[in-house]
């Protein structure tokens, strides 16, 4: 799943599949028809993000946020020059998840050349629940944004 | 800070640890009033969910109890099946088993030890602040971290929830060159880690300590991972069948985890202390000369000292995983052969946190009519709260920032999996 790819960009969507509106990311990245780019999923643990980007041209992750917005709310955050805001991914699988992982590369000099996050604000993120309607809505969104993005990238 | 002052402290989201809880700690006039370790994340009922399922589901199923030891509750769960089905794992496949095993102890250890608990030694608010001022240590750690991943991949078919691994065996036979390739990474992993034992070992460690009744697995040939017999410092000798006899489940009103009790009514420790003091001498001699260099006591009774401990087991598990690569042979079956009957089983295993136990009845088709799971974070809760008040007593003086900053390395001690339990922290400290 890790293993290390000749494309030029890579689209990582990052959640659990059984927590509702957490798999965001994955809906996204089973939902893009791009070429020559290669698509993974991950549960969001910081390590094995780090080692999934390390060595990439350009790379965008998809994933779920709680932030207090409105559910379903999407934002882009070019990671490469810039801090993510702190707790904002605070439902990541583990406790050193995403921006731990983006700040962690960015001391080690081990960011890709590009990475930007999608980020969809979740409201429903008990087991084995489905994904709310409002959140279906930003990862449309956000399957249009990446699409473009990445074919002009 | 006067004694006399009310104080309340919150820990409202305790980081660092995985799965959601808090810590509500009330003192009065220099006095702990109430104190109480919650873990509010709900239930999951996995025990509900196995009933009338066959029993060759169990292991992928309570293996998605958890992301960061999913091989313990896979071979937990196989090893009861195999039980209760008169089958047994040996040779090359049981060889497998810890290796897979070895290599789950690896890259959740480490990710505990340099990402999640040095921060609370070295002064840090979190790993990304080390990695600023330490980027060796922290790319170091990442290594030895990915190689437990390649391990995993290599022997499971993926890094997270390992699909390769069944009651009875396994669906591939991993090749002997597959295998072989872990070689070299794991003779730098050696040299490294006994490297990075000393390193954690200097750490400077909290005064405190606690009389443990320590509880672990012991095999007669080797430091007990994936089987043996459950022992504890205060005498027991048992067989994993009878660990309901001696250990049980509780609720209580504060929390969505249950609390592992012994018969002794009191709490009890499992995890990298409790196998370290019951079976020291079963760790390699390189793993028991490092740690007795780096000033290790044979006897551990201060629980910050777990992160040493950690270190200690992940050399051990990097040499024992060299030694299982370089004698490995392929098996002649993938499986051995299996006919569902009716039966009981019982497994148990050592956890990176601790034994995780295991208990299924099938009927006569092969389906799983009873399920009773008991994680290593279940069992040590209750401990954690003792070990808290005694924490807090010994540190009442420190400034409530410093308290609960004490408060939260004393849980990080445990690498509380608090989804395994259940099921982040929440931390809150009332003085008045």
């Amino acid at each position: 799943m890790t293993e290390k790819t000749t494309a030029k960009t890579v689209i990582i969507g990052v959640g659990n599949e059984m927590r509702g509106d957490d798999a965001a990311g994955l809906h996204v990245v089973r939902s893009l028809r791009l070429d020559d780019v290669q698509l993974m999923e991950l549960p969001g643990e910081g390590s094995e993000l780090m080692d999934a980007w390390q060595g990439c041209g350009e790379v965008f992750v998809i994933d779920a946020a709680r932030s207090g917005a409105d559910a379903g709310s999407v934002f882009r955050l070019d990671a490469t020059d810039e801090a993510l805001p702190r707790g904002f991914f605070s439902y990541s699988t583990h406790a050193f998840g995403l921006a731990e992982a983006v700040e962690t590369s960015r001391n080690l000099g081990t960011l890709p050349e590009k990475l930007v996050i999608y980020a969809i604000e979740g409201k429903q993120f008990a087991h084995g629940s489905e994904l709310s309607p409002e959140v279906a809505g930003g990862v449309a969104q956000v399957i249009t944004h990446i699409s473009d993005e990445a074919q002009h990238a | 800070m006067a004694k006399t002052t009310s104080r309340i402290i919150k820990v409202d989201e305790l980081a660092r640890v995985e799965g959601e809880g808090a810590l509500k700690l009330r003192i009065s006039q220099g006095e702990i009033k109430d104190l109480q370790f919650r873990i509010h994340e709900p239930p999951r009922f996995f025990e509900a969910l196995l009933r009338g399922r066959i029993y060759a589901d169990a292991p992928d199923i309570t293996s998605r109890i958890c992301g960061i030891c999913p091989v313990a509750y896979i071979m937990g769960s196989s090893q009861a099946m195999e039980d209760a089905l008169g089958v047994r794992v040996t040779g090359p496949l049981r060889d497998l088993r810890r290796l897979v095993y070895c290599a789950e102890w690896i890259e959740s250890h480490v990710l505990h030890v340099f990402l999640l608990h040095a921060p609370d030694f070295l002064g840090y608010q979190d790993a990304i602040l080390i990695s600023k001022d330490h980027p060796e240590l922290v790319a170091t750690a990442l290594r030895l971290k990915k190689l437990g991943n390649r391990i995993l991949e290599v022997i499971g078919g993926r890094a997270i929830h390992p699909v390769n691994l069944k009651v009875g065996g396994v669906h591939k036979i991993p090749s002997k060159a597959e295998v072989q390739s872990l070689a070299e990474e794991l003779k730098w992993a050696i040299e490294t880690s006994e490297g990075l034992v000393k390193a954690v070992s200097a750490f400077d460690f909290p005064d405190y300590s606690y009389d443990y009744n320590c509880v672990a697995m012991r095999h007669s040939d080797e430091y007990a991972i994936c089987e043996g017999r459950l022992v504890s410092s205060k005498g027991l000798d048992i067989d994993i069948a009878s660990f309901e006899e001696h250990f049980s489940e509780e609720h209580v009103s504060h929390s969505n985890a249950l609390h592992g009790v012994a018969d002794t009514g009191k709490p009890y420790l499992v995890g990298p202390i409790a196998r370290y003091n019951l079976n020291f001498e079963q760790l390699s001699p390189l793993a028991q000369a490092t740690a007795k260099d780096c000033g290790l006591p044979r006897m551990i009774d201060n629980p910050f000292m777990s992160i040493a401990v950690r270190m200690v087991e992940v050399l051990y598990t990097c040499q024992e995983a060299l030694r299982l690569v370089e004698n490995y042979e392929e098996p002649d079956a993938a499986c051995v052969e299996i006919t569902p009957r009716a039966g009981e089983g019982f497994g148990c295993t050592e956890a990176p946190r601790g034994i995780c136990y295991h208990h299924y009845k099938l009927d006569d088709q092969g389906r799983i009519t009873f399920a009773k799971i008991m994680p290593p974070t279940s069992q040590n809760q209750k401990q954690i709260e003792r070990d808290l008040w005694g924490v807090v007593e010994r540190y009442m003086d420190l400034s409530d920032d410093d308290l609960k900053w004490r408060c939260e390395q004393a849980i990080r001690n445990y690498d509380p999996c608090i989804s395994c339990a259940t099921h982040f922290l929440k931390l809150t400290v009332d003085r008045d």
